[in-house]
Formats: structure tokens, C-alpha cells, sequence
């Protein structure tokens, strides 16, 4: 069964003029996002994205961009106590997030 | 850092498989005095089966069986037994009898992560690359960038990997691309990326279909066994702040006309269960998006249901049920939220929204519903 999780949120942009369809987005993509067509990429599933930022990191051309974060609750609760950017507190050891 | 040359003199690649117990641990390099091992390890540990020696140094070979000491230590780690760290050490390992042809993969020093990847290379000759990502999966490693492009550049030029193999490839977990820039790699070191499938037990595949995973290996899958191992940890997690709630009930049960009983504790015991287990576990077949919505909907059912069980309906109880309804299913709410952690699809634009949307009225009807069972407790 697949998961759907809220709607319209994803900050995930694509610059289709910088795009040389190298195919790497779509390759790092968890959640097949993105597709590649006529050697260009295209958003084809925004609603899916989590916003890790796989693609943005291994666009060479710097043609994606998200907002990229965790999406966890505690993470975010951490960032508002301490007023900084969200992030996990992984060092325990466990297996947070 | 990297002393190169001094030993290269080394006998003409006599890549020797020593078994494990034929001598102690002893550097038998020869003139450079304090070359730094590839690898930090110990004969001792049961997963290292031998050693390898590469014209750089010797590196572990390990097992690709998992023993009982490994699942074991798996096993607390999901309950979250004892605090301690499960990590290996970062640098080179080797599995069946590598050369300077076999792939390389590159994985976390979370020993769960290296277990869950070690036993799938069952008859593979193949070096593995363990970053430090301070014993966190990969997954969350490479949200925070520890699992990432600066470490990977550092744990090539520290383990010699250049001089080890002869190609310029490596094989990254897919989850580990949040972290990584693959060109970024390639430019600072001349090593390609390629992004291997998102589960361990595709690998095999993967390489023989010439390092190509299939769509299907690239989906995250979230599957209800995949859910249900997580829970344990949120279950604990949650029950330890339990105690400071006890506490309270103790100290209001002091001077309680009508005390907290067995019945309410099982009440609030199957709302806990209800918020951490079953909502996880059912995730996908409870209606609604939000996860605060669906822990929601099924802490009111199962409260109704323990109200209904206890004969709080009754009129002498209804300040009872109000009180339960309004504080249950809420505190539900809030733990299923939490599963937003452990969850491999929820993005933060969406988790900050659905808390905005969902964190008021959860605090309200807490507060609440935490009033009208006080009054409830001290009503003669
Ligand atoms: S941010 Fe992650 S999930 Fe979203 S499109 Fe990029 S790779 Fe896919
Ligand atoms: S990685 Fe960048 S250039 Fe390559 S296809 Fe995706 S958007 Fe286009």
C-alpha cells in the first residue's frame, strides 16, 4: 500500500532551462518524483517528495532546489526550544530517524 | 596524513588469508615506524575472520553470517537496552578474498547498518569503505551530512583506497544521497559514484546487472514489517516519561477522594500502545493524512472502547469519560506524531504543518481534559 502524506507542501523547485537531463535526480530519487522526458526532467509527483534533497545535491548543474530537512516531530520541537534549525539528535546511537 | 611508499617494498601481492587465531594482532610491518593501520580492529570480535594483506597494510576480513552475539545486539538496540554505542570502526574491510578489481561500497559505522550489509555478501569478494559517521545509519547520517561528500574524499585518501584498487568506482547506498554530491566526489578524487538500491538483499542483483538497479530498487518502501521493528524503541521512549506521570498520580492520590485505580491505568496503558504500536503498525490503512489525525482516531476508539469496558458511561463516571476522552485520544495523537521520526516518506514542510495545525488543540484538550479529572478526583 503506498504512504501519502500531506499535500502542496513540498518546497521542491526544478530550473528546466538549467537541466541538461543527466538523469541523476531520478536516479537518487526514494519516492520516483521525478522522471525524465524529451532529456529533461520533470516534477511528475511533487505530492510524494519528502524533501531530503538527494536531488539538489547531485544535480551537477544546480538546476533543483528544496528546501531540505528532516521530517520529524522531535527534531522540529528541538529546533523551536532552541531556536535553531531542526535537527535530529541521532547521537545516542539509536535508530532515530 | 598519508605516509606513502616506505613499506611499499612488501612481498609481490601474496594476498594471504590468515585464520583467525593462528597469532595475536601484531604489526609486522617492517621499517616505517608509526604507519597508521588502514583499519582499527581486533582479531578478537567474533564478526572478523581473518585478515587480508594489501600492499598498503592489512585490512579485516569479515563474516557474512550473522552470529547469535550480532542478533542479539540488534535486538537490544530495538529495545533500546542499554545506552551504549553500536559502532565499528571506520576504514577498510574486506569480505571473501577481494583484489584490486573487486567493487567497492560504501557504508555507515552503525554496526547494524554494516550487519545488515555484510549479510548480504555471501560469496562476493568485495571491499567495503566504513565512513564515521559517528554509529548512525546511513539514513539519518546523511540528513545530518555526516554521511557525506567531505568524509567520503577523507576516508579515501585515509584508507589508501586509491593504491589498493585499481578502478575508480564506488558504490554508495542510495539513502546516502541526501548527503553526497556524486560530482563533487568525482572531481576532488577521480572516483565515480554509482548509487546502489535502497535495500541490502538487491545488491547481489545490482551488480550483475552491471551496477543498473531497477526502479523498483530504488523505492523506499515503508513496509509494515519495516514499521513494526521501529516501534519498540517508541514504545520505550514514551514509557519512560510515564514514571513522571505516575509520580503525579501518586502525589494526587494522597489526597484523593475518588483515587487513580488499576482501571485507569490500563485506560491510559492502552492509549499509550494505541499512539506508539498499533498506529505505526496500521499506518497506511487508518483514514486521513495526518499522523496526528489517524493516532487521533484511533485513540478515540480504543478510549471509548476501555470507557465503555471500565462502565464510565454511567452517570456516576461521566466526568470520568469527558476527562479520558478529552486527554486520550490526544496524547495519541501527539506519540503517533512522533512516529514522523521514524518514517521514510513525511517531508518537514509537511511535519511543521500538520504540527502548527494539530499541536494547539492537542495542548487544549490535554489541559482540559486533565482539569475535569482533578475535579473529578478531589469531588466529595
Ligand atoms: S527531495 Fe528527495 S524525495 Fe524530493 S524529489 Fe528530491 S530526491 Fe526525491
Ligand atoms: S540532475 Fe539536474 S541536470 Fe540532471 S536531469 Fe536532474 S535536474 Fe537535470
Amino acid at each position: 500500500m503506498k504512504h501519502k502524506y500531506l499535500k502542496d507542501v513540498s518546497t521542491l523547485e526544478l530550473s528546466t532551462d538549467k537541466c541538461i537531463g543527466c538523469g541523476k535526480c531520478k536516479e537518487v530519487c526514494p519516492h520516483a518524483v521525478i522522471e525524465i522526458e524529451n532529456r529533461k526532467a520533470q516534477i511528475i509527483d511533487k505530492n510524494a517528495c519528502m524533501e531530503c534533497g538527494a536531488c539538489m545535491n547531485n544535480c551537477p548543474v544546480n538546476a533543483i532546489s528544496v528546501h531540505a530537512g528532516v521530517g520529524c516531530v522531535s527534531a522540529v520541537i528541538r529546533g523551536w526550544l532552541t531556536n535553531s534549525e531542526p535537527s535530529c539528535d541521532c547521537s545516542g546511537g539509536s535508530d532515530c530517524c | 596524513m598519508s605516509e606513502k611508499g616506505c613499506c611499499s617494498p612488501a612481498p609481490n601481492k601474496p594476498r594471504t588469508v590468515k585464520v583467525k587465531n593462528s597469532s595475536a594482532p601484531e604489526k609486522q610491518c617492517c621499517c616505517c615506524s608509526v604507519a597508521e593501520p588502514i583499519t582499527k580492529y581486533d582479531l578478537a570480535d567474533h564478526w572478523i575472520t581473518g585478515e587480508l594483506e594489501t600492499e598498503k597494510g592489512k585490512v579485516p576480513v569479515v563474516s557474512t553470517r550473522l552470529s547469535f552475539k550480532d542478533k542479539f545486539g540488534a535486538f537490544k538496540v530495538r529495545f533500546n537496552i542499554g545506552r551504549m554505542k553500536y559502532q565499528i570502526n571506520p576504514g577498510l574491510y574486506a569480505v571473501g578474498n577481494p583484489d584490486s578489481h573487486s567493487p567497492v561500497m560504501v557504508s555507515a559505522n552503525y554496526k547494524l547498518t554494516f550487519d545488515s550489509l555484510r549479510k548480504e555478501l555471501d560469496g562476493l569478494n568485495c571491499w567495503i569503505m566504513i565512513l564515521d559517521t559517528k554509529g548512525i545509519n546511513v539514513w539519518c547520517a546523511a540528513g545530518k551530512g555526516t554521511f557525506g561528500t567531505a568524509e567520503i574524499i577523507n576516508r579515501i585518501e585515509k584508507t589508501k583506497l586509491s593504491e589498493i584498487v585499481s578502478h575508480k568506482k564506488l558504490i554508495l547506498p542510495q539513502l546516502g544521497a541526501p548527503g553526497v554530491s556524486a560530482h563533487e566526489i568525482t572531481k576532488q578524487t577521480g572516483f565515480t559514484v554509482a548509487y546502489g538500491p535502497v535495500r541490502a538483499c538487491d545488491i547481489k542483483a545490482f551488480l550483475q546487472a552491471d551496477y543498473k538497479a531497477t526502479d523498483e530498487m530504488r523505492k523506499v518502501k515503508f513496509t509494515m514489517r519495516d514499521r513494526l521493528v521501529l516501534t519498540p524503541v517508541e514504545f520505550i521512549t514514551a514509557a519512560k516519561t510515564v514514571l513522571f506521570i505516575l509520580g503525579i498520580i501518586f502525589v494526587v492520590n494522597l489526597f484523593a477522594a475518588r483515587p487513580f485505580v488499576a482501571a485507569d491505568l490500563l485506560t491510559f496503558a492502552a492509549a499509550m500502545v494505541t499512539g506508539t504500536i498499533i498506529t505505526p503498525v496500521l499506518l497506511p490503512f487508518i483514514p486521513g493524512k495526518a499522523f496526528a489525525l489517524k493516532g487521533w482516531l484511533l485513540g478515540l476508539i480504543v478510549t471509548a472502547c476501555m470507557v465503555w469496558l471500565n462502565g464510565w458511561f454511567a452517570v456516576n463516571g461521566v466526568l470520568l469519560a469527558i476527562g479520558y476522552l478529552l486527554v486520550l485520544p490526544s496524547y495519541s495523537a501527539f506519540l503517533a506524531m512522533n512516529f514522523t521520526g521514524s518514517s521514510t516518506y513525511t517531508s518537514f514542510s509537511g511535519v511543521l504543518k500538520e504540527m502548527k495545525i494539530s499541536i494547539p488543540p492537542i495542548i487544549i484538550s490535554i489541559v482540559v481534559g486533565c482539569i475535569v479529572l482533578l475535579v473529578k478526583a478531589f469531588m466529595r
